[in-house]
């Protein structure tokens, strides 16, 4: 049957004509009728006929516009070698070290697929195993910094390394008259050690250092160094013109100490008292119990008070607030052994006074460690006065300039420029085309911090080293590498440093060293620097300063420091703690005095320096501010291309800064006229007073030594059953959480209000800078931000118009806020598309891909803690200095495990849900519960106070568990608890130690 | 057939028959353009291309071109809205519940007063979306099967609810007005000469044949969408009063608003009808239909709601002060006396007070001092809505955060844009569309004209007798 149905294949196989039978094994019988139809012509001869032609140019064209409506190819290209311990996705961290301008902090770089992307405090440092400061947080951009010199400079213009070594070596060889090495402090003891070695070579070598914000007269009332102070031991802190939680010596350490003695142990309630007088409103100032404000011209006078009161010698003076002075006094002796008196003042003889004062109270050996003074400072303002001059004498041969600007940033800048050109070398190691490399003949860029090796000593006994956490972006080189260079040696820094430490090791070498270069700190007492404090007793003669009208103070601002970090938008866009001003400097003044002269805030004054140079600024009206004076700060007023987000901002105020017998004193008197031009001052919080609300609490120590059951008001809401709690009374189902709770106590008594929280928030969690104009317009993006209010002047009840005007000499309260992740959130209901929900644990979540930013969240929320993309903010031209952005290298700072938020979405302060996910998920991979501590916010970690505790509330063992149980019904509170909302964020009542 | 007491006024004045009704209504219909509406409509595109403009740079750059912040999350977007809503009211107000209480007066400016709610509800409308950061997914307030698993939309928010009273409202009101439209369209269709206009109202028209059962028919559908329409007119406000009032922003966080929300609405819209009405009745020569009695009773409308408004706005403070709220109490107090002082002032004056004068009966009957003060209640309407939600959201909890607002060009823009476009689509309604509705004209005719019943006089209502001899013209 089968056989009788045959199925051919085609009339060839019926035929069965021979050409078939030779093909009909194959699969693919190749007499197949193409070539038929091309009439005997195949497309592959390469004739093509006129139609075919057609056909290809069309096919062609097609092909070609499809292809090119395709998106770009980006090539993720893997590693053809994984570096071992490079894990994808896997962030790595190494130990380091950020110092600036006496800002130390002992850090952790965290690096992801090769890149730095946050600094973290380095728990395993004894001086700053807490926070960092703002700076150190900030100062993680300066590294991606498009605007640093890619290659060194030859007279402005590119060139290379081998060429510009040569050129160095040969001047070098015959250099005539003095070779000078101008550097800020080094607290590096083998840079100090090499720059000596490199000098030794020269007949007439001289290491200068100068500070901008200097301490020279404290250093040389002390010997050369700065008194180790441990503001832990004290019960009596009295500092002039110190701003020690700020910028003075070295602030994160001193707020360590600081708050060790003004957190609450509620079993046994000690405080200290902190004293401060002060010409501007400072952030130590803030954190005082009390503060009495002085001129300038009357701080010597002050510390004279002081000083012949505790002494018992000299006439009594009476140059402030008698009452307060005998206070202090009284407090001071009878604290004899626990106080410490600071200045701030950099004239010898006035710390001379204050070391007297100190010896005389017992200071010595308690609030002041004798055997371990801090390094943080070492500029010498008399060598450095003394070099330029002889700079202008023609004496000096070669100069080099190691982060240093004086022709920017010294009082004499001017005569540093005239005496520059009298320099044969001149050589700049400027990471950027400043205004003193702009002088030199080269420029040697260094590396940033995080390329490079180098070691630190803060303080005596207390090392540690910086290693790099990625390789030099560009072809800079590290200025130890360039002197080993020019001085004919062919080791690097990095084994000169190596050897250097081999006198501290203990045991194996390389073990040792593996282990400083883990643990990033060595504090086992041994040190390197080789500085012997002089015990010649200093001059104690006081420089006058003349009092004036009006008397001008030039101030370090917390965010900016001394202008260093001027190019980076992320501290630009950071609040001062006090002013909350943002983007450029201003003439603080005091209400009196702008009432005097008709001026109101934002109205540009011409401000007249002694040398007759003037600047216009916009004037703030400051409370606080010692009446007859005015602050503006330093750093701004930069004209230059390689620092353009700091260009057209604010106006150089080094001209304050006046040279005085051999010591700069940073005020003297200014004219103030008025212009008819305004400039108004980009604050990110416009209304200053708390309105006799109680959204902040505080209360007297000797209150809450009497009861602190009664230190915390508590909002009652009245019901038929008497008053309830608000909470009590609700409407609403409570979410049940079943495994974590995640929650976070503020301690407001330990908040000094530096903003670091701020600075890691914005870091962590990828937040835009906005700019100026964009603050200006109250759309400042951060998640976290400090709420500072003034005490208001004295009204009547329910004066609100007199009450929204800050006291002249206000206490200042601060209160970090974010979003309080309420149980019952007023978000949370009110998005139409459920963008915003609670989670199963706490978090009040934004999921931003279903958001359609209707804002209403926003509207809704008591706090006002959400923040709306009202533009795109990446990639867009307009935000250009928003680096971490807009260009690609910047894009390197961005966070992988947080997404850059698109325009038109709303966002907020998610308690870093990365952070908690990521802990969440090692734990269960270890087959184990999140261990309390382990998983911490990005704001907390960075504390330099310990004043933010985040964790699980639903632990009975956790920390803040722990901090809740013993506060409730003391010092913890909700803010707005009355609306019922139900934060997971609480906070403890602020305690002041009033005199 | 009610009983109309022969002292009220009549409603239709000059004597007019049935021809005139349709004569009077066509003639811009069916006539060239005239100057006036011309360079009105010219003004009116000027202002639409504003609103193109503002649009543009809204939707191109993001919200930052307008001048809202961290604070003050919405301001003249939502002010806008819920102006544009308010004035929106009256037309379904006047179609629907004075159709229910057989109100005959409503019959000459309901069709204007109606096409003033639809255009007033585009132009709201546009708002919820525009003001949003990705108006591009405004559809995701839909509560749509999505592929996003089980996500679906927040039945909690108010602003679910508007979209649902918005755009219900929106289709209500617009079925109601073009069911009116279709006898009307009719006529015009029989009257029409040219192709284009024939065929053009043929096709409105729907096929319209004026038979005893279409009528019967389309009585029935106005009464039935009056019933449905009717909760609408209350409902809308109300929920558009939710927004704020299930919020707890102090001066938001109120239980007295949707009463007081609906009797702004319909003041509001009122005022706008007036507005509106007073001139077209000029230009278009419609003083016969649009009468001063027309007027006085809108006017009285007007002094009721405005001093429900006013009383409102006094028991906000008593309420204020007696809830011991301290940011309550501080909220008004900040709202009559802070920053935005003059912002609660210019309401006051334009809500509270310009109304009373109303309670003069010269007044109330003077075109020129109706025009006028309901141009005030328009600008105070507006600032009502600027100072609820501007003055609450400025200066809330936290003073850290208070800041003020103000508005961009652009906020001018978008604003003065939607008038443009509001009065665009009210000329083109006007020169296109019969502004009266002849067919509910013509049935008020026997019952309200001056004209006198009996045939056995000169003027009657018919024009000719040949007219009224026939049964062809039916819809004449």
């Amino acid at each position: 049957m089968q056989d009788r149905i045959k199925y051919w294949k085609g009339i060839e196989e019926l035929e069965n004509a021979s050409e078939f039978e030779k093909h009909a094994h194959n699969e693919f019988p190749e007499f197949l009728p193409i070539n038929e139809v091309e009439g005997g012509e195949s497309v592959s001869n390469g004739k093509t006929r006129r139609r075919d032609f057609l056909k290809l140019l069309g096919f062609s064209m097609a092909a070609v516009s499809l292809a090119s409506c395709e998106a770009p190819v980006r090539k993720a290209i893997p590693y053809l070698n994984k570096p071992v311990d490079v894990e994808p996705g896997i962030a790595n961290w190494y130990a380091s070290t950020f110092y600036l301008n006496g800002d130390y902090n002992s850090i952790l770089v965290k690096t992801r697929e090769g890149r730095p992307i946050k600094i973290e405090p380095n728990p395993s440092s004894g001086l700053t195993p807490l926070g960092t400061s703002p700076k150190a947080q900030g100062s993680l951009l300066g590294l991606y910094d498009t605007n640093r010199l890619r290659y060194p400079l030859k007279a402005g213009k590119e060139a290379k390394w081998e060429d510009v070594d040569k050129e160095i070596r040969s001047r070098l060889s015959n250099v005539s008259g003095k070779v000078a090495f101008v550097s800020s402090t080094i607290i590096s003891p083998s840079t100090q050690k090499l720059i000596k070695e490199f000098g030794s070579r020269f007949g007439n070598f001289e290491h200068v250092t100068y500070d901008v914000n200097s301490a020279s007269g404290l250093l040389q009332a002390n010997g050369g160094v700065i008194p180790g102070y441990d503001f832990s031991k004290a019960n009596i802190i009295v500092s002039i013109n110190a701003d020690f939680l700020g910028t003075w010596v070295a602030p994160v350490p001193f707020a360590k100490q600081y708050i060790q003695n003004r957190k609450l142990n509620p079993d046994n309630p000690t405080m200290s008292r902190h004293y401060q007088f002060e010409t501007i409103l400072s952030l130590t100032g803030s954190n005082a119990d009390v503060r009495v404000p002085i001129k300038p011209s009357d701080e010597a006078a002050v510390v004279t008070a002081l000083h012949n009161a505790i002494t018992g010698r000299g006439a009594s003076s009476t140059a402030v607030d008698a009452k307060i002075m005998a206070a202090a006094v009284k407090d001071l002796q009878a604290n004899s052994g626990r106080a410490l008196v600071v200045s701030g003042s950099n004239d010898p003889g006035v710390q001379a006074m204050v070391k007297a004062i100190n010896t005389a109270l017992g200071a010595d050996g308690t609030t002041i460690d004798t055997a371990a003074p801090y390094y943080v400072k070492q500029g010498n303002d008399a060598a450095m006065i003394r070099l330029i001059e002889e700079m202008n004498a023609g004496s000096v041969g070669a100069v080099f300039f190691y982060n240093a600007n004086p022709a920017y940033n010294h009082p004499l800048a001017a005569r540093v420029a005239a005496g520059l050109k009298k320099v044969g070398l001149k050589v700049s190691f400027a990471d950027r085309v400043e205004e003193t490399a702009k002088l030199a003949d080269f420029v040697t860029p260094d590396h940033h911090y995080l390329e490079s090796w180098n070691d630190f000593e803060p303080k005596k006994g207390f090392l540690s080293l910086s290693q790099p956490v990625i390789s030099p972006i560009f072809t800079t080189r590290q200025m130890q590498d360039s002197l080993l260079a020019w001085s004919e040696q062919k080791t690097e820094f990095y084994e000169y440093l190596r050897n250097n430490w081999r006198t501290v090791a203990t045991g194996k070498f390389d073990e040792a060293w593996e282990k400083v270069v883990h643990d990033g700190v060595l504090e086992n007492g041994s040190s390197l620097m080789n500085i012997t404090p002089s015990t010649a007793a200093a001059s104690t003669s006081v420089r006058k300063v003349q009092p004036a009208a009006i008397e001008a103070v030039l101030y370090e601002k917390v965010s900016v420091g001394c202008g260093e970090l001027i190019n980076n938008p992320w501290l630009q866009e950071l609040p001062d703690p006090v002013s909350k001003a943002t983007w450029g400097n201003y003439v603080a003044m005091p209400r009196l005095m702008a009432e005097e002269m008709g001026i109101v805030q934002g109205d540009v004054l011409k401000v007249t320096f002694a040398n007759n140079e003037s600047i216009e600024l916009p004037a703030l009206v400051q409370p606080g501010q010692a009446n007859g004076t005015v602050a503006i700060a330093m750093g701004y007023g930069r004209d230059l291309e390689s620092m353009p987000v700091a260009k057209g901002l604010g106006a150089n105020a080094f001209p304050i800064a006046t040279v005085n017998d051999n010591a700069v004193l940073y005020t003297s008197g200014v004219k103030l006229e008025k212009t008819n031009a305004t400039s108004p001052i980009a604050q990110t919080q416009t209304h200053h007073t708390i309105m006799d609300r109680i959204v902040v609490q505080e209360n007297t120590f000797a209150k809450y030594k009497e009861n602190p059951k009664e230190v915390t008001e508590y909002i009652r809401i009245a019901t038929h059953s008497g008053p309830a709690k608000p909470a009590a009374i609700s409407l609403w189902d409570d979410y049940e959480y079943k495994n974590h709770h995640w929650g976070m106590v503020i301690d407001l008594n330990s908040c000094i209000g530096c903003g670091a929280c701020t600075m890691s928030c914005n870091v962590e969690n990828n937040i835009p800078v906005v700019g100026k104009a964009e603050v200006l317009m109250r759309r400042e993006m951060h998640w976290m931000r400090i709420d500072r209010y003034y005490s208001a002047k004295e009204h009547e009840p329910k004066d609100y118009a007199e009450m929204e005007h800050p006291a002249d000499n206000p206490s200042v309260i601060f209160q970090p806020m974010l979003c309080q992740h309420c149980n019952h959130a007023p978000c949370e209901t009110v998005c139409p598309v459920a963008a915003t929900m609670h989670s199963s644990e706490g978090i009040n979540q934004m999921a931003y891909n279903r958001c359609v930013g209707t804002r209403y969240c926003a509207n809704n929320c008591p706090y006002k803690v959400r923040r709306f993309n009202w533009f795109a903010y990446a990639n867009n031209d307009k935000f250009g200095f928003n680096e971490p952005m807009n260009n690609d290298l910047g894009k390197m700072v961005l966070n992988p495990d947080v997404t850059v938020r698109g325009r038109g979405v709303m966002e907020k302060c998610s308690f870093c849900v990365q952070r908690v996910q990521l802990g969440k998920l090692e734990a269960k991979r270890e087959n184990r519960r999140p261990k309390d501590g382990e998983i911490v916010t990005a704001c907390a970690q960075s504390c330099p106070t310990e004043a933010i505790v985040f964790g699980d509330m639903k632990d009975p063992e956790s920390r803040i568990s722990k901090i809740l149980s013993r506060q409730q019904g003391e010092r913890a509170f909700h803010v707005l608890e009355e609306l019922n909302v139900q934060p997971n964020v609480t906070y403890l009542t602020k305690i002041r130690n009033l005199a | 057939m009610q009983h109309v007491s022969p002292i009220r006024e009549p409603l239709v004045t000059g004597g007019k028959t049935y021809h005139d009704i349709t004569q009077d209504v066509c003639r811009q219909v069916e006539a060239k353009p005239n100057v006036r509406w011309a360079a009105a409509l010219a003004v009116a595109l000027v202002g639409l291309a504003i609103f193109i403009y503002s649009v543009y740079r809204t939707l191109w750059y993001g919200i930052g071109e307008w001048g809202l912040n961290k604070t003050v999350g919405w301001a003249w977007d939502i002010t806008n809205f819920v102006w544009w809503v308010g004035i929106g009211h009256a037309g379904t107000l006047i179609s629907a519940i004075l159709l229910l209480f057989r109100q005959k007066w409503r019959t000459s400016i309901n069709r204007a007063a109606e096409a003033m709610t639809i255009f007033a509800v585009i132009c709201a409308a546009m708002f919820p979306v525009l003001h949003m950061g990705r108006p591009w997914l405004a559809y995701w307030v839909l509560p749509l099967p999505n592929t996003f698993g089980s996500l679906w939309v927040n039945f909690n928010s108010p602003l679910l609810w508007d979209v649902f009273a918005i755009s219900t409202y929106f289709s209500v009101s617009l079925v109601f007005w073009y069911i009116g439209l279709i006898p009307d369209f009719a006529t015009i269709r029989d009257r029409a000469t040219g192709p284009i206009a024939r065929r053009a109202y043929a096709a409105l028209s729907m096929g319209w044949t004026g038979s005893a059962k279409a009528w019967s028919r389309y009585e029935t559908v106005s009464l039935i969408l009056a019933g449905l329409a009717t909760p609408l007119v209350l409902s809308v406000h109300t929920i558009v009063s939710m927004d704020f009032a299930t919020s707890v922003i102090p001066g938001w966080h109120t239980t007295i608003f949707p009463p007081y929300f609906v009797a702004g609405a319909i003041f509001s819209g009122f005022a706008m009808v007036l507005t509106l009405m007073i001139i077209t009745r000029k230009v278009f020569f419609l003083e016969d239909y649009i009468t001063l009695e027309h007027v006085e009773s809108m006017n009285k409308v007007i002094i009721l709601t405005g001093s429900i408004v006013g009383i409102a706005y006094t028991t906000e403070f008593f309420i204020a002060w007696y809830s011991g709220v301290e940011y309550e109490q501080y909220a008004f107090i900040n709202r009559a006396f802070g920053p935005y002082w003059w912002a609660y002032w210019s309401m006051m004056t334009c809500n509270v007070i310009t109304p009373q004068l109303f309670w003069f009966r010269k007044i109330r009957r003077s075109l020129t001092a109706t025009f006028i003060i309901s141009i005030f209640v328009n600008i105070g309407m507006w600032f009502e809505r600027f100072v609820i939600i501007v003055t609450s959201l400025h200066r809330d909890y936290l003073p850290s955060s208070w800041a003020m607002f103000s508005p961009t060009i652009i906020d001018i823009g978008v604003y003065v844009g939607t008038i443009g476009l509001f009065f665009t689509l009210f000329l083109l309604f006007a020169k296109f569309f019969p502004v009266v509705n002849m067919a509910e004209v013509k049935a008020i005719l026997k019952s309200s004209s001056e004209v006198t019943h009996s045939h056995g006089r000169g003027a009657t209502m018919h024009a000719t007798d040949k007219d009224s001899n026939s049964n062809t013209h039916h819809n004449e």
